[in-house]
This record gives C-alpha cells, sequence and structure tokens, in this order.
C-alpha cells in the first residue's frame, strides 16, 4: 500500500536550450506530497506527471514523498492538506492542494499559463 | 457537596485535572478526559494562556506531556509569551514534555485544484503526539483554517473527523475558538466539540475591567455554573470559586487584643472575637485607619501576620500618619510581618479585587486582614454587587480563620448606623466614631454599635488621639446632657471642686463630735469624783453611827451584868443587827 516514488526526469536533448530556459524561467523544483495509496494520490502523480511532461519537459524535477514514510516532514513542509505539491523552485513559493484534476488552476500554481500564451 | 460532586466524578467521568487554580474544583476534578473541551471567547481573555497553562501544568505536576499546535503564533512567539509567567516551554520541549507546531497557512501561497482532505493536519499531529507520547493537546485556533482554506465544505467535514480522530486517540484535547457574533465560536465550532465548553469573557463596565470564566456545558459532569472571575498574573491563570461558601465555618472562642487596653475592657477585657468580623464606622478624619493601624500593631506584637489593604493612601503615608500618634508599623514591614496592598478601587473590577484579596490571602496566609475603606468600592450604581462581593470576603476569611477589620466611611450624621454598603449583617462587631460637636469644639465619641456573642460596653467614651496612641476616657453624662471635651474637663473640674468642699465640711463635723464628746466626758468625770466624796463621806457617817450603836449595847449589857438581868435575851438578838 506504501509507496516511495521517486521520479527524476532529466533532458539530456539539447543542453543549450536548457541551459537557456533555465537561465530564464529556472528550473522546477517540485514536491508532491501525498497520504498512501488512495484514489487522490494516485490521481495526483497522475495528474502531476502529465503537466510536467507537457510542459515543463526536461526542465522539472519532482519528487513524490508519502507522509506516512516520513510524518516529520508534514511539520517542516507546513503540510495539512493532502494532496499538496509545493513549487519550490522557482519564485514565489507556492503550495497546491488537492487532486490537481483542474488543469487551469494547477498551471496557475505552477505560474505556467502565460508562458504559455506567450 | 464538593464530596457527592468528586464521588459522582469517580463513577460516571474520568477528569483530566489541568492544575489551573480553582478550575477543578468549579469542573469538579479537570476537563474530561480523552475528550476535547472548547475554550472560546473574544480577543486577548486568555484562550491561548488557558491551553498553554493546561499544558504546562499536565507535564510538570500530572506527568501528561502535550502537544501545542499553532494556528497563530509561532512557537519563538508563544514561548517567549508565556516565558513571562514563569513557563520555561523550551525546557519542557528539550525534555520531551511538550511538543510545539506552528501550522503557518498563507492564503496567497495555496492555489486548490480538486479534492483533498487534511489528512496532513493529521500525520502531522499524531506524529508530534506519538513522539512524545502526549496525552493532552490543544489546538490554538483551528479556525483559523477556515480563513486558509477556501473549501468550506472539505474543511467542515475533515474538522468533525478531526474531533473524532481526536477522541479516538484518548488525548484530552481543548480547542479554542473566537467568539462569534451569535454563536459562541465564529465557526461553530460548537457543533463539532459538544462535550464540554467553557466561555471566556473580558468585560469592560465603567472602565474597569473584569476577566470571567464560565462553564457553559459540560457532558455527564456536574459543574459550577456561576460566572467566575479569574486572573492572568505572574503566576498564570487563577480561576476564583468565590461564591457564597455557606455558613458552616467553624468558630473560635480565641480572643484577640484590639491593641487599645481601654477598648478591650469594652469587650470583656479581652478584645475581638479571633475570626471575627470587625467594622469600623464613621465619618471623615474619626481615626478610623488610627484604630486600624493599632490593631495591627498590636498583631505584629503577637506574631501574627498582617495584610493591610489602603485603597486611600499609600503605605509610606499612612506610616507616617500613624508615626504621630506613636504607632510604628515600618519595622513589622521590614520583618515581614505586615503587608501593604494599596491599590486604588478603580484599578480593577469589583470581582477583580475579590480575585486579587483572595490570591494575596492565600500567598501571604495572614491572621488578620485590613480593609481600609471599603465603601471607596461604590462607584456609581453598584451597592448590591459590593454587598456581595464583602459577603464572600466575609465568608472566605471566615472559613480561614482569618480576622477581617473593615474601616467605613459614613458619609453624614443622620446615616450613621447605615453603611454605604449595607453590610452590616454582615458583621459580628461593629464600632462606631462619630465626632460630638459642643460649645465650640469637636470632639470624637466612640461606642460599639453590637459586638455579638459577648457582653460588651454600652457606653459611649471619649476617644481620643495623643502622641502615644488612642486613649478612651468616659465621657460626662449629667444633667446637662453628654458632655465631652473640654466641656468635660470643666464639668469635672466643678464636680472636684464641690467634692472638696464636701470633704472639708465632714472633716469640720468630725472635729466638733470630737470636741463635744471631750466635753461631755470632762462632766462625766467631775460628777464621778463628787459622788466618790459623797459617797465616803457617808460611810464615815455610817461607821461612826455603828460605832455609837455597839457602844449603846455595850453599855446596856454592862448594865445589866451589874444589875444580874437575863442576858440570853440579848446575845439572840445581837445576829440579827
Amino acid at each position: 500500500m506504501i509507496k516511495e516514488k521517486k521520479i527524476k526526469v532529466k533532458s539530456s536533448k539539447d543542453i543549450l536550450d536548457v541551459a537557456l530556459s533555465e537561465s530564464h524561467k529556472g528550473k522546477y523544483i517540485l514536491r508532491l506530497y501525498i497520504t498512501g495509496a488512495t484514489v487522490r494520490s494516485v490521481d495526483a502523480i497522475k495528474n502531476i506527471k502529465k503537466i510536467c511532461e507537457e510542459y515543463l519537459e526536461g526542465r522539472y524535477e519532482l519528487e513524490v514523498i508519502d507522509l506516512y514514510q516520513k510524518p516529520y516532514l508534514a511539520k517542516d513542509e507546513q503540510i495539512i492538506a493532502a494532496p499538496t505539491l509545493i513549487k519550490k523552485l522557482p519564485l514565489p513559493f507556492r503550495r497546491i492542494i488537492g487532486d490537481l484534476s483542474n488543469k487551469e488552476k494547477v498551471l496557475l500554481g505552477l505560474d505556467l499559463r502565460e508562458i504559455k500564451k506567450k | 457537596m464538593k464530596k457527592v460532586e468528586s464521588k459522582l466524578v469517580s463513577t460516571n467521568l474520568l477528569k483530566s485535572p489541568t492544575g489551573i487554580q480553582g478550575f477543578d474544583e468549579i469542573t469538579g476534578g479537570g476537563l474530561p478526559m480523552g475528550r476535547p473541551t472548547l475554550v472560546c471567547g473574544s480577543a486577548g481573555c486568555g484562550k491561548t494562556l488557558f491551553g498553554i497553562e493546561f499544558l504546562v501544568r499536565g507535564a510538570t505536576q500530572f506527568n501528561e506531556p502535550g502537544v501545542f499546535m499553532s494556528f497563530e503564533e509561532t512557537n519563538e512567539e508563544i514561548t517567549k509569551n508565556v516565558a513571562s509567567l514563569g513557563f520555561d516551554l523550551d525546557y519542557l520541549v528539550k525534555h520531551k514534555k511538550l511538543a510545539l507546531d506552528h501550522v503557518h497557512i498563507e492564503r496567497s501561497e495555496i492555489e486548490e485544484t480538486g479534492e483533498y482532505d487534511l489528512e496532513g493536519l493529521f500525520i502531522r499531529l499524531g506524529y508530534a503526539i506519538d513522539s512524545i507520547g502526549a496525552k493532552r493537546v490543544v489546538l490554538d485556533t483551528i479556525e483559523s483554517l477556515f480563513a486558509g482554506l477556501p473549501n468550506q465544505l472539505i474543511l467542515r467535514a475533515e474538522l468533525r473527523r478531526l474531533f473524532r480522530w481526536l477522541k479516538e486517540k484518548g488525548v484530552t484535547a481543548i480547542i479554542t475558538g473566537e467568539r462569534g457574533e451569535e454563536t459562541l465560536t465564529r465557526q461553530g465550532l460548537e457543533e463539532y466539540v459538544s462535550d464540554c465548553v467553557i466561555l471566556l469573557d473580558h468585560r469592560v463596565t465603567e472602565q474597569t475591567s473584569t476577566r470571567r470564566l464560565r462553564v457553559v456545558k459540560y457532558r455527564g459532569s456536574m459543574h459550577g455554573t456561576n460566572e467566575y472571575p479569574f486572573l492572568i498574573d505572574e503566576d498564570g491563570f487563577s480561576v476564583l470559586p468565590v461564591t457564597s461558601l455557606g455558613l458552616n465555618h467553624s468558630v473560635s472562642n480565641d480572643r484577640v487584643s484590639s491593641g487599645i487596653t481601654s477598648l478591650d475592657k469594652m469587650f470583656e477585657g479581652k478584645g475581638y472575637y479571633r475570626g471575627s468580623t470587625i467594622l469600623i464606622s464613621g465619618t471623615a478624619g474619626v481615626g478610623k485607619t488610627s484604630l486600624a493601624a493599632h490593631f495591627s500593631e498590636a498583631a505584629c506584637k503577637r506574631g501574627e501576620r498582617v495584610l493591610y489593604f489602603c485603597f486611600e493612601e499609600s503605605p509610606s503615608q499612612l506610616m507616617r500618619n500613624m508615626l504621630s500618634i506613636g504607632i510604628k508599623l515600618e519595622p513589622w514591614v521590614n520583618k515581614g510581618l505586615l503587608q501593604f496592598q494599596a491599590t486604588r478601587p478603580t484599578f480593577y473590577g469589583l470581582e477583580m479585587h475579590l480575585a486579587k484579596t483572595h490570591k494575596l490571602v492565600n500567598d501571604f496566609k495572614p491572621n488578620i486582614v485590613i480593609l481600609d475603606p471599603i465603601n471607596t468600592f461604590v462607584i456609581g450604581d453598584k451597592e448590591v454587587e459590593v454587598k456581595t462581593m464583602l459577603m464572600r470576603l466575609v465568608d472566605f476569611l471566615k472559613s480561614n480563620q482569618i480576622t477581617a477589620l473593615f474601616t467605613n466611611l459614613t458619609s453624614g450624621v443622620n446615616e450613621l448606623e447605615h453603611t454605604d454598603v449595607s453590610i452590616s449583617s454582615l458583621i459580628d462587631t461593629w464600632i462606631l466614631l462619630r465626632d460630638i460637636e459642643l460649645s465650640g469644639e469637636r470632639n470624637r465619641g466612640m461606642y460599639i454599635l453590637k459586638s455579638r456573642g459577648m457582653a460588651h460596653s454600652n457606653q459611649i467614651r471619649e476617644f481620643n488621639l495623643t502622641n502615644h496612641g488612642v486613649e478612651l476616657s468616659n465621657v460626662y453624662v449629667g444633667p446637662s446632657g453628654v458632655l465631652t471635651g473640654s466641656a468635660r474637663i470643666a464639668q469635672e473640674a466643678i464636680e472636684n471642686a464641690e467634692v472638696l468642699t464636701r470633704k472639708q465640711d465632714i472633716e469640720r463635723k468630725k472635729r466638733e463630735i470630737e470636741r463635744k464628746r471631750k466635753a461631755v466626758e470632762a462632766q462625766i468625770e467631775s460628777l464621778q469624783a463628787n459622788f466618790e466624796s459623797d459617797v465616803s463621806e457617808a460611810v464615815k457617817m455610817i461607821n461612826i453611827e455603828r460605832d455609837t450603836i455597839n457602844q449603846l449595847e455595850q453599855d446596856k449589857i454592862e448594865m445589866a451584868e451589874s444589875r444580874k438581868a437575863d442576858i440570853i435575851k440579848k446575845k439572840n438578838r445581837n445576829p440579827k443587827k
């Protein structure tokens, strides 16, 4: 029931491109905190993966953490709701709560909407 | 009453003692064990402190570690805030007696993107509880979640789950909530927490504030239903169950001296009863405080402890003034036997005064408490309140066998026997001081209006303040009325003169009698002398006569012998003579 997943996707497609985009918008460091293998947890993982691959391909780092495994992180990371996606970088720091099914809002939270429009 | 309550408690409901002074008494043992309790009240009424003290006392006195989850203040702020009350949270945290967790919710950082729950909070709290084996939990103020999380439906469902979860965990929890407009809490938390609800209140009436506590609801337990005043001071929270304790206090037959020998004489020569309540009332400047000071000094000399509340003078002013009549109070203050408490009655509300008095009495443990004067409490239209307050105070002091002395300033001559706060029925010994205006002078008179349980004097005494204290003298009561002061002295002089002349008269008469007696005696003597000389003369004559008779007889016998006549007849005749 309890799984700990660490997904690190690194692109090696175009190093220059990555370097450029990183210097522009910075690399995305995301943490997804879930509580066991609930429907919401599974949904959240599915949804964030999809969004990341669609919009942040090659410039994101996503870590999925099960709070049941590391309960002390709930205090350290100020988590109350589950699932919670934390955008550590680029700034501003943001928490996105819920199963991430509302794609528009997730994009808003990740500051990706404007980028897309551009 | 208390016994019955605790019996009920033991069979019905386990309680978790808070260690908060007085609170456990009104709830019959504390908060319901293993259940959540809602503590609500408006801003600044002491909710957080109540929670903190519950945890700190639990950790230090009952060996029950606790978790404090704050939704408003940071851990550093809380630690700093309660350090002034002597709570060392850092120490407790270090020794795993306490866990602090600050839940920080920043609305601008949060984006809702679909379904979620508060499992994160549960995990967090559960982790904190398990890490120190906590038995107590405080959530302060969980309503902040409503500001941070927009989805109310989820939040309410999760809160309901949270309280159920807390019950399952078996922790005794306090949930604080801000007072709402019409509901007890702004978000209606009372719906979820229904076992025990405590309302804190901070009210300001006539510019004086009073904190009060009320147990609104306590399922499965008897509890005090009144509003109880409480204090937050350097020792933390203290609730004062100050309702009338009934009239079953034990009494003492001990007597305590009033400090004035002549006044003691008016009370059967022994003074007041220990543990009784004494009221000294009178108009301005009649020496009420002086009597109180005498009483204090005498008590200190006996080695007793005196707590002196002065509401009009500062302690140093009072001591200086008393020095002028020869009462030295300062040494006793330095020795720690006498403690002054000087506050303006307006400084805080009545309940607060009562609460403060309770606390000071409990701390100082005096034998004698003096309130000088009590009528300053009456500001505005609060006579009834003042009376109930004093009644509670008197009950409290009596149950502790403390002799209480109140002074009361009466406003006019007409109302002398009517105390402003009409507490005479509470008073055991009532001394009235009054000024007597006579022939251009104002003198002090004193009498005992009542003194329960003793044959006290019914005399009016004149009350003098001398440089060695208070002196009482008998007033002159004569055909011309009651005289005091110089009039009394003049009258006494007149009387003394009269007595003197009378005495001289008597002396004179005595001397006269003596003289007469002597004259009579002399007369008697001369008469006696005369009589004696007469007697001796008569005896002489009688002897001569007898001799003559004898001679004649002899002659006759000789004659008869010579004629040879009968001699026997004459011999018979002789013895008859």
